[in-house]
């Protein structure tokens, strides 16, 4: 299996770029290449103009390392102690680290916590807990390997907020961040690659991939049944592609369509109809990253994560 | 050179430190430390007293018991521990953090050692004073150099094991687990390998285990009264361990690492 497949990219310093792309994509593996953690099979992936392979003690004293749902540290210690010896693998002084852990434990809000055990800290305060441990050393370049994943809608919103003001005012950091959540793209990055398969289908600011579907059109359909098939538009001429959200808690299925003109999507109209589906509301919505993998690969982020997990 | 020297003492510290504050943070480990070995030593020192061995059995006990501990410190607390830290994913921190594995597996052994002393000290203590065993020692600095430099050719044999456990896991777990039984059988923990009905070919299986040379050196010295002259054989074998082994430790480490890199394994968990 080729995890990845003649990925090409090049990141600028101070830059937010965004990765995203469905479970199974290739965004882990290509962070873990880049963060030293793995070896490619083939080519060469430079960091802050070092040689991930052959130089990867420089790479390691630029760089940090973020990741969704991990442990931050020892369940037995305190949030500070545990931030305290991270801090020493970068070799910071005592008194150092104390400051920067202190002005961590402020700017994310977990200074009530600072003496709490991490065994007893929430999912949230345990990631920001790993977001400061990440940030302790003060890296050149951060990698966020979906760093919001498991996270209440709140806490998910402080931490982007918090990482967008310490890469672009504070500290002009270069931050690689993966993710399978659009907005979250959408919101933090410069620039974003969509990456399916193993391949970079393309490369751009978000705004600009938005700016490229606008000439179609994208609609948004809620029909009354969780078991709608929409599996006639695979054969219907003019539609870009489709995803689908179903809630078993009301019954009901929201369709977001891009067709090439309004024409086709009174076809799907009809089609629903004769599936004798009660149409709830029908409304065109504006691009979103979402719809440009959709027009990418025809399929919704949802729906490719359930191939890849089949 | 001297930075990164700097950095790795920091890093080793630092673990060390962990190792320390959270063995406080949960004493009840002292009563498996202190109690567990002393009431397995009673089984052999009476066995010896049953069937009227020599009174120096008892002792070689004691000593045995006493420099197993430390054995076991390497292989549970220090190589098994990338087992752990693997499943944790503090692992993958270490790996992408600019410092030595060797560091880290230092700060590991030296933290469990403060526990692992307790556990020596209580084995000493409890044999003296509870079995008074027999012991003449001329020459404690030979000891204390025997001692040393069996602990530093441990800790290199448990390094290599830690390249095992961070990359085999599970597996490493099962085969440590086999040969615990075993090297505490040749390296004659619990009776002397030399001059006894133990077979030739045992004895020399024994001779690549620096743990016989060790104990056996410690005996003569702090049970027989033995001095340097007697036991120089012991100090060049466990030199010679400590040479090959240290540099073997760390080929081993990279060797593993690279491999993990390679297959993708390093950091992967539930293996």
């Amino acid at each position: 299996m080729i995890a990845l497949d003649k990925v090409s990219i090049s990141i600028e310093e101070g830059e937010i770029f965004g990765l995203l792309g469905p479970n199974g994509a290739g965004k882990t593996t290509l962070i873990k290449i880049l963060s030293t953690l793995l070896l490619p099979t083939s080519g060469e992936a430079y960091v802050g103009g070092f040689n991930v392979a052959k130089e990867p003690n420089k790479v390691r004293r630029i760089i940090s390392l973020v990741s969704g749902g991990e442990t931050p540290g020892y369940g037995i210690l305190s949030v500070e102690e545990n931030l305290w010896f991270f801090s020493q693998l970068y070799g910071l002084s005592s008194s150092a680290a104390k400051e920067e852990i202190k002005r961590l434990a402020e700017d994310l809000d977990f200074k009530e916590y600072a003496k709490t055990r991490m065994s007893k800290l929430s999912t949230g305060y345990k990631q920001r807990l790993n977001f400061a441990r990440g940030l302790l050393s003060n890296p050149r370049i951060l990698f966020l390997d979906e760093p919001t994943l498991g996270l209440d809608v709140l806490t998910s919103k402080k931490l982007r907020g918090y990482i967008v003001d310490w890469a672009k005012r504070e500290r002009k950091g270069t931050v690689l961040l993966t993710t399978h959540y659009m907005a979250e793209a959408d919101e933090m990055c410069d620039r974003v690659a969509i990456i399916d398969r193993g391949k970079i289908l393309v490369c751009d600011s978000p705004l600009r991939l938005k700016e490229n579907l606008r000439a179609n059109v994208i609609m948004k359909v809620e029909v009354s049944s969780v078991q709608a098939d929409f599996g006639f538009m695979e054969k219907l001429v003019g539609v870009v592609g489709y995803s689908q959200t179903r809630s078993i808690q009301t019954d009901t299925t929201t369709l977001k369509v891009m067709v090439r003109d309004e024409t086709v999507f009174s076809k799907i109209m009809s089609q629903l109809e004769e599936q004798k589906l009660k149409i709830l509301s029908a409304n065109k919505a504006e691009p979103t990253l979402e719809d440009v993998y959709i027009s990418l690969v025809g399929r919704g982020l949802e729906e490719a994560e359930a191939t890849t997990d089949a | 050179m001297l930075e990164q020297l700097a950095l790795n003492l920091k890093a080793a510290y630092a673990r060390l430190w962990v190792r320390v504050k959270g063995g406080n943070r949960e004493p009840e480990w002292l009563i498996a430390e202190l109690i567990i070995p002393v009431i397995t030593l009673s089984t052999y020192v009476y066995l010896y007293k049953m069937v009227k061995a020599p009174p120096e059995y008892a002792s070689f006990v004691i000593i045995g018991g006493t420099m197993l501990a430390f054995w076991s410190n390497v292989l549970w607390n220090m190589s098994a521990q990338f087992y752990w830290e693997k499943e944790t994913g503090i692992l993958e921190v270490y790996f992408v953090a600019p410092i030595s594995r060797m560091a880290i597996l230092l700060g590991m052994a030296l933290g469990g050692m403060v526990n692992t002393t307790l556990r020596a000290v209580a084995i000493l203590v409890a044999g003296t004073l509870i079995f008074q065993v027999p012991m003449v020692m001329n020459e404690p600095l030979t000891a204390l150099l025997i001692f040393f430099l069996t602990i530093a050719a441990l800790y290199a044999l448990g390094m290599m094991f830690a390249s095992l456990f961070m990359l085999y896991g599970r597996e490493a777990w099962h085969t440590a687990n086999l040969l615990q039984e075993p090297i505490q059988f040749l390296s004659g923990t619990y009776f002397p390998m030399t001059g006894t009905v133990v077979p030739f070919m045992v004895q020399l299986l024994s001779s690549l285990i620096p743990l016989t040379f060790g104990l056996d050196g410690i005996r003569r010295v702090a049970i027989l009264g033995q001095g340097i002259t007697d036991v120089w054989m012991n100090i060049v074998a466990l030199v010679i361990f400590i040479l090959i082994l240290l540099p073997l430790a760390k080929f081993a480490l990279n060797y593993m690492e690279n491999l993990g890199k390679k297959e993708g394994r390093l950091t992967l968990r539930w293996q």
